[in-house]
């Protein structure tokens, strides 16, 4: 009977080391992990964004991928501003081969 | 000195952020100038100013997408964009990337598909160099017969010219690039670029990098041209690729913001460079990047079979990297300054 039970208690105790690791190769891979932002410490804006991408990650990509063209085209009106009081040619070029 | 870093609320870590602004720059500059979105070059910059490697690959997506937008809009000014192109190109792109990515999936499956990738890329940028340093020798061959010949050297002549042959390819539908100077099989585009999105899946890298030579060699078009058209397309897959990686939740939207403030001054100066720098200076130096990047990728695979050689070989390419990144911005960056005070001091001289 003693034999028995130590039997038992070396197989629970495989199964305790062996299951977490059967459980995660069966789960979905490290890289779909969902990562959590930390909202503890922020506040006003970034406290806003980073619930957002806790909350929802469409409404996350969506303003992602609309705000990045948005601030892109306006830096890129910002810096042409700037580019055109050097006093060069911004509208033309030589043609240069073929 | 609080006030030099910036809190990133996704990642939560702290990040020095006029690194984050030099290195936009940096990119901006090259991007602008090569056609290509840089995506080898900012990776190990974000690596050295701490952040998380989860979120390095999107965050550079998305900063891409924006940064090539502006260049893109500086060099449709200069009528440096073949949009027709640009838009035939991106359907072989986008099949060609998915078809890449699934296969890279299945090759996943078997095992050992990063030695066989690396290599494979390692073999890809040689092929490219040699094709870039293979045309310009074969340029300065040509042009060294005809002044032997006493006859006059034609400027706008190039070395390699493949496409002269693709292009006698008569299938319909056959199309007209207006800004490109050609017409050609639409097949063409949409074959080249489906070989290059599909590299690019295997790859796992933007394409920017292969897109640019092929738009050169196979397809024919002018450097200018092909960078533009290749900043066209990237601006595009880039954002669908911050949308993807948005989704899945590794995009520091702040980061690319701030990476985007130095990309908006950068993508400027390394547009308006290719108005100074004439397409076989672009293709030298082109050149020379290809090379520091297929040394990179040698010094990463060093460790695999020596062993101990982890840490110097990961710091001696990051160094690599981020040498060739400062010596090409300045260099693009004086040629470009060189150039405009060459253009004004003319404008006055006419005035």
């Amino acid at each position: 009977m003693y034999k028995l039970w130590t039997k038992l208690a070396g197989l629970a105790a495989a199964a305790a080391l062996v299951l977490p690791g059967v459980a995660l190769a069966a789960g979905e891979k490290a890289s779909l992990l969902v990562i959590v932002a930390d909202t503890r410490k922020l506040t006003g804006w970034e406290a806003w964004f980073a619930n957002l991408y806790n909350e929802s990650h469409i409404y996350f990509t969506i303003v992602t991928v609309v705000a990045i063209p948005i601030i892109g085209v306006i830096l890129g009106v910002l810096a042409d501003l700037v580019m055109s009081h050097i006093g060069i040619d911004l509208k033309s070029r030589e043609l240069s081969e073929h | 000195m609080d006030w030099l870093y910036v809190l990133m609320p996704i990642s939560g870590v702290t990040i020095f952020w006029p690194g984050l602004v030099i290195l936009g720059i940096g990119v901006g500059i090259i991007g602008g100038f090569f056609g290509m979105g840089g995506a080898w070059m900012v990776t190990p910059g974000l690596n050295i100013l701490g952040f998380p490697m989860a979120f390095a690959i999107g965050t550079d997506i998305a900063h891409m997408a924006g940064k090539s937008l502006i260049s893109t809009m500086r060099h449709g000014r200069f009528g440096n964009v073949d949009y027709r192109l640009g838009v035939i190109m991106i359907i072989g792109t986008v099949a060609g990337f998915e078809i890449g990515a699934q296969m890279i999936m299945w090759l996943e499956r078997i095992g050992k598909v990063d030695m066989i990738v690396r290599w494979m890329y390692v073999i890809l940028l040689i092929l490219i160099a040699w094709m870039v340093f293979a045309d310009i020798a074969k340029k300065r061959k040509k042009e060294k017969e005809l002044r032997a010949k006493g006859e006059d050297v034609d400027k706008l002549a190039t070395g390699i010219e493949w496409h002269k042959t693709f292009h006698k390819l008569k299938i319909p539908p056959m199309v007209h690039f207006k800004a490109a100077g050609f017409t050609c099989s639409a097949w063409l585009p949409i074959f080249i670029s489906f070989a290059t999105g599909w590299l690019a899946g295997i790859l796992g890298i933007g394409g920017g990098l292969i897109r640019m030579p092929a738009l050169i060699y196979f397809i024919g078009c002018p450097t200018h041209i092909a960078v533009g058209t290749d900043l066209f397309e990237v601006a595009i897959s880039g954002l669908y690729g911050a949308a993807t990686y948005t989704y899945k939740g590794r995009t520091e939207l702040v980061a690319a913001v701030i990476m985007l403030c130095g990309a908006a001054m950068g993508a400027q100066v390394g547009t308006v460079a290719t108005k100074y720098i004439k397409g076989y200076g672009i293709r030298i130096a082109f050149g020379i990047a290809v090379v520091g990047c297929c040394i990179s990728v040698i010094m990463k695979l060093i460790p695999k079979y020596v062993a101990g050689t982890q840490v110097v070989m990961d710091i001696a390419s990051t160094t690599l990297i981020l040498g060739l990144v400062a010596a090409l911005s300045l260099y693009i960056l004086v040629k470009m300054v060189q150039g405009a005070k060459q253009e004004v001091a003319a404008k006055k001289g006419r005035a």
